[in-house]
Formats: C-alpha cells, structure tokens, sequence
C-alpha cells in the first residue's frame, strides 16, 4: 500500500467550531475528568479532536461513544500513530455535540454500526498528522529554521541537525495560531508504531476503582431524583391519576404527568421508587391490549404466504426450484430481545430559560441534543450534551427516550434533576430486537449444489420506528440483511420481505437483522449440506470459492478448531461463517447435550477478518463479548408479548449468560491491509448457527427457532 | 434515626429511613457513585460491597441492618488501586463497558480474601452471581487467578504485556492468535 496524501475537510480543522468564536479554550469537560485537568495550564485546541496543554500534555476528544467496545483507545491510537506522542501523555474526553463530530455514513453524530473505527480511521490520523505539522511549524519559527529541517518524536519537535528539542507542550500555543495545513501526508503502514499493537485500554484505570463516571453516575448541586411509571401496554395513556399518598411521603417532591408517564420526583432514587409503588393509575389501555406472541406470529405466518418487497432479486428462482433434483424447505423464528445493558436507562437534565444541559449515557448525541431542545424550548445551540461512559449500549441508547424524560421534569421541576429507570423499567420499554419469521426453500441439483434459494421475512421494521415515514417501499433493509445477501454461490435467489407493522417498539440490538438472519440463512445452509450429504465446512468451502474474505475465516476457524480431527466421545461441532458490517467472522462451536436435553457449549472457536488490525486486544475482547451476547440469545434470552405487554422484568425472567455457563474461547484474526471495519457485533450473528448446526450433528434435530428449550429437542 | 456504622474505615452516619437500602444511601446521600444499580432485587451483583467483609447485595441491604458494622466499598477497597484484584484486573484489561466492575472486583476480593487460591469450581461459585453483558467472563477468571498470584506475592507477567510484539511481524507468519482466554 502506498502513502497516503488526504485533502483536509476545513470545516473539521475549524478552531471556531469547537471553542466558539474566540477560539483556544475548550470548555466542555466531562465532569468526572474535570480534576485531570483543574490544576493544568489552559490547553491549546490544534483541531476538533486535538489539544495540547503547557504541560505537555494531550488531549484526544472523542467523538463517540464508549460502551465497551473500546473507542476512547482505538481513536487515540489512531490521532497518536501520526502525532508521534508518547502513549503516556494522552488523555481523552467525550466530545460535545457539534456538527464537526458528525459521523460521515450517518450524518449526525453518534455510535453505532460497527462503524466508529472504519469512519475514523483517515480523520483521527489526519487530525494527527496536521497537528504534529503544526507544532513542527511553531518550533522552526521559534529557532528560525525552515519545517523541513525538523521533525516529531516521541511528544517533541527535534531539530535533526542540531537534535535541539522543544516539547510539544513548549510551542502548543503559538501553533494554535497557525493556519492548519491543507494536505498532511500520512503514514505509510510499514511505518506504524501504535496501530496493530496490543494496546492496554485508557479506560481501564478509572473502571478499576469506581472512578469512571456512567450517566448514572452525574450529580448537580441541588439536582433531584426521579421515577417514571408507564403504561405496561404499548401505546397505552394515562386516563386518571391519584398521586395523593404518593405525596404524601416524606422526600417526595412532587407527582407530575409527563409524555411518557407519570414521574415522581424526590430528594433520592429510592424515595422517588418508593413514591411511585405508591401512585394509583387508571391507564387507558389502547389498542394495543389484546397483542400476544400467539398473535403477533401468526400475522407474521399470514402475511408470509403472500410476496414481498423483493430486496433481491438473480435469475429466475421459480423455475430454477422447479427443476431441481431435491427441494428443501423450512420456517424458522426468532424471538423479541431486550438490550439489557447493565446501567438501566437514565439523564439528567438541567433545563433553564435559556439552555439547557444533559448528562447523557447517550449513543447518537445529534437527536439527543435536539430533543433536549425542543422539549426545553431552547435553541439547538444552546442545547449541550455532556457524554458520560455508557454502562453498555448494544444499540439501545440509540433512542434518547429518556433524554426526553428527564428534560420533561427538568422543566416542570425548575431544578436539575436525574430520572433513573428501573430494571423493570428497562426491560419492559426497551425498543426490541424484531421478532421475525422466515419462510426459506431451496432447490438441490443433482451434485447437492444449490440451484436456487429463496427466502421470505416477514417482521416490524426498524427503520420504520426510529426515523417514522422513513420507509416509504415496504424495504427495510436492516429486515433482511444476514439473509438478503448469503454469500453463497446460487444462480437463482429471491428474498422478499413482508414489513409488519406492530405494537412492539422495534431498535437496532447488536448486530442488528444479522442477528436473527444469520442464525436462519446458516442453519438452513446447514440443512442443504445434510440434504446434499457433505460435510457442512467443506459444502460451505466450495460454495464461497469465490468469496476470498468469507473463505480465509471459515478455512482459519475450521483449521483451529480441529474440524478435520474427531472429537471425543460426546462432543459435536458446528460451523458459520458471515459478513456484518464489511467484517467476515466464522466460528466453530463445541458442545455435548446431557440426557435431558441440556446443551453445554465447551468451546467457541472464532476467526474473523476486520481489514486492518488497529488493536488486537480490543477485537479480542469484542469477539469474546459478542460471543457471549450471542450465547445469551441462543440458549437463554426471549422476551415474549402478552395482553400488550412484555412478560419478562428483570434478570431472573430475562437471564444473560453467566460465569459458569461461559465457555472456552479463542480467537484468530485473518491478517488483511484492506480498511479497517468495526468488531463490535460482527461476532454475535455466527454464535446461534454454529451451536443449533452442532445440536443437529449431536441429536439429528434441527433447531429453528431460539432460544433452544430442551423440550423442543425431544 | 442515625445509623452509625463505619464506611471505609472512617465512622460514617447516616440519618435516613432506616429502610432504604445501602445501594441508595452511598450513592444518593453520601454521593459515592462508585456501588452500581443493576436489578434492585439482587439478580445481578452490580451493587456488591463487603459488609464485615462478607460480599454483600447493597441493594438489599437495608441501612437500618448497619449499625456497628464495617462497610468497604469499591473507593475504600485499597488505597490507590492497589488491591491485588484492581492490579490484575488492569494486567488483563478486564473491563470493557466497566459498568459491572466494581461490584466483580468486590465480589472476587471477598472470594480471594477467604479462598486465597481458588479453583476454577470455587470461581465459578463467586462469581456466578455477577452478570456481565459485556462477556468478560473468561477474563475475569483469568484476572482471579493472576490476582491470587499477585496477592500470594508472584510477579510473573500474564497474558499481553506492554512490550508484546506488534500484530503485523506476527502476521507474517501466517495467522494471529491474540488470545485464547479460559
């Protein structure tokens, strides 16, 4: 790969549109960090998402949003591989919400799709390397020498002749005056020193000691605490309410309706908990009341044996299927899932005449910022977020539903004041992943090779929630994405896709739709491979012959799980190999079934291809956690609907994988110079496909819908 | 009526209803956010603190059951990060969205403090009780045994260290193998 020249994007290098108009000093620090910072010189903003204090030290701001997935590291690394800093001198902060943090696929700011490291891979390090050009620059000025004699090191701007040395800290501010240059050179990869090293994460430290401020976490002099009751039912309203006992308690402030309920807000979390057992709601119940799971999947059945909106569309699958030697047909389900992030929802908002702040464990801080405006009735630009740490995020804080709420008391109140959700809360008013339904055949040709696949999905559309009116041809393509573009080589393929509209909030949930698709297009692979009699990695190898990346996985995940040796007695394997968000993962699952039908999953054995490895502990620890996400929705989790409402509450009714049930892991990375791509869901869709297709091999039954229930084995 | 009871080490009363539990008095009335909220019913062990060094459910804990005893919380358990469970667990870089951390740490110091050399079974037994969603499962039990090594006074460094080699001389060699967490 050659070097690479980038043009800048002025409007991200602008001082103004980070500081405001008069320029240097930054001031919108996350609070937790604040003291990092109280006792050091003013710092000098060199770009959006660098600045360098007196004292040498450097500030990396973040335009994302941490959840785990390790951005604050990934990003610094990036901005540090070119500004030739000491890994030691960086410190980072959360970003505010400004257009210069936009996200260039989303076009807003916030986090989401696998997508922070990919969108800032060439901006982090641009803004690294024309911040080291820039304090290069100062430094010549100061000793009179022309740029080119000079270079960076290790946080330093060396004269190269004379080895004179000026610290970065020493020249920031007189390169805060420098125009930015308008083409920085980058790297070259042969000359990486940070990017592809296993790095330490720069949040561990604060996350050791109960250091690191979640959204949980934020306090304001005089603020107060509060809890919303809603409607159980979806779309259900308040009709009446007696909020006298309520009030009544001691610490209780005050009851108040808002959009989303009724909030009662006290002087602490557990008063205004305790307030609100205390409340007595007539709700009116809509029309939602009667919606079971029964129901709902039997509209998705109905609607199912109609066509779709096709999302694709080669060759002729009818008469491909027609023709065909064997046929092969099958329905799969999946269920609803919560998100259940370990911090329940929460913010606390500040609301004033004339601006308002939040506290945010948010992941799109552009809507986020905007609905603190609009429910403040302050102008977006006097609407700040301040991002905390975010106690998980698996797509749920997409949504700022609880930015609303605690904007809404904020106001009523006059006060600054936290709602926090309840677990239940959390669980029973999550934005779900779809529930879906899948009609898929195939037709054999004589040698097994599939002639022609076709594939029916009928669910809600998520798109159709989050931006509403959106969705304007029945496609959602996040429906079908998993199923809609299975790699494998058939002339003849038709998916469609039936968007049924429900009462069930619908969000993104880690990995999105390849999170049910890949669980029915891998184990309906599968099923082709039995029909066919091959073995199911060397049916998938000749299938992906021309799909290098799905290829170079699979062949890795197959080679380190041992697939050509057996196993002892009592263990069976399974295998799935699929591409999310341009990141190709395979995985090899082991497991034994007792004679009560328990499945014990021993070992996940994980390869996967992200492009370029910025840090290979962080996609360690993603595939790890994405593994157990997927273990949590192939064995464990279900969120099912009755009289309109979510049956499950809390963890005991809705149980994430735990210590005990986590099985052996290991994780192997396809070495590649291609741009890199995200890893925090792309392992999750693998998990269940490789566990149901290692069910099948162990018991003969297939599994087709999740979670496995030992009684559906039977 | 005051409960008085001692909170890391320093004599601490708190003057709430004697109801509300230990989880809420830290964080809302004596503002020490570091005790998490998950599940409010004991489901999940984010709000683990130690009560006369017992790994204890704050959530549950009524303030009025205090009154003499010893509390530590995660800002109390060492001076400066120091215990051997917040030094292994930064060796291993276990936490990933951290929200869960405190009360896994405090749950694997109690563990360690009783059982200085735990099994995988006895691991298994302490820690079951803790959700992570985020899946560091494997790494806190890799974290568990190093902490035991560290507190036993072992200095071997464990998995990754700052010097490890970079991926790419490692890639041409064909295939990277970053981990393999048990």
């Amino acid at each position: 790969m050659s070097a690479v020249t980038t043009s800048i994007d002025r409007r991200h290098f602008l001082k103004t549109g980070v500081a405001g108009a008069t320029g240097l000093i930054v001031g919108f620090y996350l609070p937790g960090r604040r003291e990092v910072f109280a006792e050091a010189a003013e710092p000098t903003v060199l770009n959006a998402f660098i600045n360098v204090s007196p004292d040498d030290k450097i500030t990396i701001l973040i335009s994302k949003s941490e959840m785990g997935q390790g951005v604050v590291t990934s990003l610094s690394m990036l901005a540090a591989e070119e500004l030739e800093c000491d890994w030691k001198q960086i410190r980072t902060e959360f970003a505010p919400a400004a257009k210069v943090y936009f996200d260039p696929v989303f076009g807003m700011q916030g986090t989401g799709g696998s997508q922070s490291v990919h969108s800032g891979w060439v901006p982090m390090r641009t803004a690294g390397a024309t911040a080291r050009e820039m304090l290069i620059a100062a430094a010549a000025q100061k000793w009179g020498v022309d740029a080119s004699e000079c270079h960076a090191e290790n946080g330093a701007v060396i004269h190269t002749a004379t080895k004179r040395r000026l610290s970065y800290g020493s020249v920031a501010e007189a390169a805060g005056k420098l125009t930015p240059p308008a083409n920085v050179k980058l790297k070259d990869p042969s000359e990486f020193k940070v990017i592809g090293k296993p790095t330490k994460r720069l949040d561990t430290p604060d996350k050791v000691c109960g250091k690191a401020m979640f959204g949980i976490d934020a306090r304001r002099p005089g603020m107060l605490h509060a809890s919303v009751l809603r409607c159980p039912i979806f779309g259900g309203k308040v009709a009446s309410f007696d909020a006298a006992k309520a009030k009544a308690m001691p610490g209780v402030k005050d009851v108040i309706q808002i959009s989303s309920g009724i909030a009662v807000v006290a002087d602490n979390t557990w008063t205004a908990f305790q307030g609100r057992k205390a409340l007595q709601v007539t709700w009116d119940e809509g029309p939602n009341a009667g919606a079971s799971n029964e129901s709902i999947f039997k509209t998705f059945e109905e609607r199912a044996q109609k066509p779709g909106v096709a999302s694709r569309k080669e060759g002729d699958a009818a008469s491909a299927m027609a023709g065909a030697t064997q046929r092969i047909e099958a329905v799969y389900r999946a269920p609803y899932q919560a998100h259940a992030t370990m911090e329940p929802m929460n913010c606390l908002a500040d609301v004033q005449p004339d601006r308002v702040d939040i506290w945010a464990p948010t992941q799109f801080q552009t809507p986020s910022q905007g609905i603190a405006a609009s429910t403040a009735r302050v102008k977006p630009e006097q609407s700040f977020v301040h991002t905390t740490y975010l106690g998980g995020g698996f797509g749920r804080r997409g949504w700022s539903d609880f930015v609303t709420d605690a904007c809404e008391v904020s106001k009523a109140m006059k006060a600054p004041v936290q709602v926090t959700w309840t677990r239940e809360d959390d669980m029973q008013h999550d934005y779900y992943r779809p529930a879906s339904y899948i009609k898929m055949a195939a037709g054999l040709d004589a040698n097994g090779n599939p002639s022609a696949f076709t594939a029916r999905v009928a669910c809600d559309s998520i798109m159709s929630w989050f931006f509403p009116g959106s969705v304007k041809n029945g496609m959602d393509s996040s429906s079908v994405e998993g199923v809609s573009d299975i790699a494998y080589d058939i002339p003849n393929i038709l998916v469609d896709y039936q968007l049924v509209a429900g009462p069930v909030p619908m969000g993104f949930w880690r990995s999105v739709g390849a999170s049910q698709n890949g669980f029915f297009s891998e184990c309906f692979v599968d099923e082709l491979a039995a029909a066919a009699k091959r073995d199911p990695y060397e049916y998938r190898k000749a299938l992906l012959s021309k799909k290098p990346r799905h290829l170079g996985v699979l062949n890795l995940a197959a080679e380190k799980a041992g697939w050509s040796k057996p196993l002892p007695k009592g263990m069976y394997r399974g295998i799935a190999v699929l591409e999310a968000f341009a990141t190709y993962v395979a995985e090899v699952a082991e497991i034994s079934v007792d004679k009560d039908n328990n499945i014990k999953v021993h070992r996940m054995v994980c390869a996967l291809d992200c492009g370029r490895v910025i840090n290979p502990s962080i996609i360690e620890q993603q595939a790890m956690g994405a593994m157990v996400y997927g273990l949590t929705q192939t064995l464990k989790g279900e969120i099912t609907i009755d009289k309109g409402r979510v049956v499950q509450a809390n963890f005991d009714t809705y149980e994430p994988l735990r210590l005990n049930e986590c099985p052996k892991m290991e994780v192997y990375i396809v070495p590649s110079t291609e741009t890199p791509t995200g890893m925090g869901e792309p392992a999750v869709p693998p998990v269940a496909p490789a566990i149901c297709n290692a069910i099948f091999a162990a018991t003969g039954k297939r599994v087709r819908k999740l979670p496995v229930r030992p009684e559906d084995l039977t | 009526m005051a409960i008085h009871f001692t909170l890391n080490g320093k004599p601490t009363t708190l003057d709430v209803n004697p109801n509300m539990p230990l989880l809420w008095a830290l964080r809302d009335n004596l503002n020490m956010t570091g005790t998490k909220f998950g599940c409010g019913m004991a489901l999940c062990g984010a709000c683990t603190v130690h009560v006369n060094g017992e790994a204890t459910r704050s959530c549950q804990t009524p303030v009025s059951s205090l009154a003499g005893k010893k509390v530590t919380t995660i800002e109390g358990l060492s001076p400066s990060c120091s215990h051997p469970v917040q030094k292994a667990w930064v060796e291993i870089d276990v936490p990933q969205c951290g929200y869960c951390q405190s009360g896994q740490i405090m749950a694997a110091a109690a563990l360690l403090a009783k059982t200085p050399q735990p099994t995988d079974a006895q691991i298994e037994d302490a820690m079951s009780g803790n959700i992570c969603r985020c899946g560091t499962y494997n790494q806190i039990r890799k974290a568990i045994h190093r902490a035991a090594q560290l507190q036993a006074g072992g200095n071997k460094s464990a998995h990754w260290g700052e010097n490890a080699a970079p991926v790419e001389s490692a890639a041409r060699s064909g295939d990277v193998l970053v981990g393999g967490a048990e």
